[in-house]
């Protein structure tokens, strides 16, 4: 996809997260907005996927994923996002956001499989488990001699627990040369900066220690920087050593009141809120 | 029926953070730690009266856990605090090991527990965590009913010595335990005295059952409740002396029927009193997204699942 294309792409998947978070009144809209350019790089451009589709006229979804680039989302609390992006790249029914935390939907509060949304292989929500299982799932891309890239996103405060640095131990000892991680690193968390919070300091210096590659990605709302730093990263694969993405984000972004601040980790926008914000994204491919 | 009656609703996490309150005025061992979560938990009273007295841990409950043990040790009576699911499934060795093993003086208070944590879903709505901190050697498990119990056991663990697993929740409900209670952990709570069935509930299932006292009462049925808010150690003689009387029970929890205060009670009555038992509670699943009403509801976890219960167990007699 062509970089106007994707931006604008990346405006419809704002939108659809401010009114999703709207319609159930629980979310959380902050990481999500910042997330949005990299997740919709990686699904319209970077990524790899059956491109073939069902009776239904949606994608194939298959768990395995053989021969296809898999993304994992580890920091599921940004569900919004991850829906928005399956969903118009042709997993499922636009409609079905229409349905996100509410009851009998398969748009469960935090990513999961057990109703079987297409595009989802693992439940996530519990922070520090992803990276894991992406170095599972890179490890049996090897195995079968897959020649696959594994994506998986964290968030910075994330990098709080344990398991993360477990799983940044592993890859490089198994030279997982088909993995990488991005870390969304904004600088926030729920009770504030993570600076404040529990200071992440060089996370660069100690992904290399443990082996790794990295990549700056100075502003991850920033659809050119982006797409440049996917392309850096997947230059720098097969070397023997995972990639890992450090990539500056801000929070809200897209709508200029959930900016540069920790607030809009996971409050919903009242009624007001939301027509604020909507005028800020203007709507590039119809709302669901 | 006895009336329960409230004027205000409220959530059982603010009685925590009103319990710590208090605490940090009269209990100068007593510390707070908790794991990006200070909001949740209702600690903002509490740090702003004792800042060097919380330790913001970060979002690493593992290590916090530790912290904690290490604390204790040195003689602090450290409240270790995050959402249900986080401090037990995703810290259980480390509470066995460091805390339990070690008979260090944690207090592990949790919320969020069960379905009603209602729109976060499946991934955070723990429904097993009763099940496993009953199952550990040495550990003291408490879920508490309303604002006012959760308050008053917040402040009756700071004079207990040894492990201690809170746990309370997210929505807000009726306050109608008494604002002056005394805590006494181990000791049931008469509710309602009756003849018919003994309805054992704990937790936000309390007003539940009130509720289908008051229904059971119109149909004829006349229903003693006890409320356990000490899972561990069980009030045995309470739940037996009440048999005695009803010869029949209806446990109510939120949480699986697997592990939790039913199989506590039917371990109980099997082995000293044979007795035909019904059971509330969210039957081998995961939760999902919904409103916490909605999901009670779904889950067969409300009044009109327990009055269905009860009558169940009486035909059994
Ligand atoms: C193991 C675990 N502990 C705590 C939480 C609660 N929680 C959800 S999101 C979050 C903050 C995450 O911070 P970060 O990774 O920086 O994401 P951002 O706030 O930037 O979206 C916390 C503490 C959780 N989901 N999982």
């Amino acid at each position: 996809m062509k970089l106007e294309e994707l931006k604008s792409t990346a405006t419809q998947v704002r939108r659809d997260i401010v009114r999703m978070v709207h319609g159930c009144q629980s979310g959380h809209p902050g990481g999500s907005l910042g997330c949005t350019d990299l997740v919709t790089a990686l699904y319209f451009h970077e990524m790899k996927i059956d491109e073939s589709k069902g009776a239904d006229g949606y994608l194939n979804f298959s768990r395995e994923a053989k021969g296809e680039d898999l993304f994992f989302l580890s920091n599921g609390h940004i569900s919004p996002l991850f829906y928005s992006v399956l969903a118009r790249r042709g997993y499922f029914d636009i409609k079905e956001m229409s349905t996100f935390r509410k009851i009998n939907s398969r748009l469960q509060g935090h990513p999961a499989t057990h109703e079987h949304l297409p595009g989802i292989r693992v439940a996530s929500g519990s922070l520090g488990q992803g990276l894991s299982v992406a170095n599972g799932a890179a490890y049996a891309k090897k195995l079968r001699k897959e020649d696959n890239v594994v994506y998986v996103l964290m968030g910075d405060g994330e990098q709080q627990e344990g398991q993360i640095w477990e799983a940044v131990q592993f890859a490089p000892h198994y030279k997982l040369d088909n993995l990488v991680a991005i870390v969304d690193w904004n600088k926030q968390q729920i009770d504030g900066s993570t600076d404040k919070v529990m200071n992440n300091r060089d996370l660069k210096a100690k992904y290399e220690a443990f082996g790794w590659l990295t990549v700056d990605l100075l502003d991850g709302n920033d659809m050119q920087q982006v797409l440049d730093a996917l392309a850096a990263a997947k230059a720098m694969l097969g070397k023997g050593q995972p990639v890992v993405i450090l990539m500056k984000t801000e929070m809200g972004a897209g709508v200029d009141f959930m900016m540069h601040t920790h607030k809009w980790h996971g409050t919903a926008p009242n009624d007001e809120q939301l027509a604020t914000a909507l005028a800020q994204l203007p709507e590039t491919l119809g709302d669901y | 029926m006895k009336k329960y009656t409230y004027t205000e609703k409220k959530d059982t996490r603010s009685g925590f953070g009103a319990g710590m309150a208090e605490l940090g005025k009269s209990h100068p061992n007593v510390m707070a730690l908790c794991a990006d979560l200070v909001a949740s938990l209702k600690l903002d009273a509490f740090i702003k009266e004792n800042p060097d007295r919380f330790v913001q841990c970060g979002i690493a409950e593992a290590n916090m856990i530790g912290v904690a043990a290490g604390l204790a040790i040195a003689g602090y009576v450290p409240y270790a605090t995050t959402f249900a699911n986080f401090g037990s499934g995703r810290v259980y060795d480390q509470i066995r090991q460091s805390v339990a093993y070690s008979g260090a003086n944690v207090k592990i208070a949790v919320s969020h527990a069960g379905l009603t944590l209602g729109e976060d879903g499946a991934t955070h709505q723990i429904l097993e965590d009763l099940a496993m901190m009953r199952s550990m050697p040495e550990m003291t498990v408490i879920n508490p009913c309303d604002y006012n119990q959760t308050k008053a056991a917040t402040i009756a663990l700071a004079d207990h010595v040894g492990p201690a697993y809170l746990r309370f929740g997210r929505p807000v409900m009726p306050v109608f335990t008494d604002p002056n209670q005394e805590f006494v952990i181990g000791k049931a709570w008469m509710v309602n005295e009756g003849k018919d069935v003994t309805i054992v509930a704990t937790g936000h299932l309390v007003w539940e059952a009130i509720q289908a006292g008051e229904l059971l009462e119109q149909e004829g049925i006349d229903a003693e409740i006890i409320n356990i808010h000490t899972i561990k150690p069980l009030d045995e003689e309470a739940i037996l002396k009440s048999v005695e009387k009803t010869r029949c029970v209806v446990t109510a929890e939120e949480h699986q029927l697997n592990g939790g205060l039913g199989d506590a009670v039917c371990q109980l009555l099997s082995r000293k009193r044979p007795t035909p038992v019904e059971m509330v509670g969210v039957d081998n699943s995961f939760g999902e997204s919904g409103t916490p009403a909605q999901l009670m509801e779904k889950y067969g976890l409300n009044a009109a699942a327990i009055v269905e219960k009860v009558k169940q167990v009486i035909s059994r007699k």
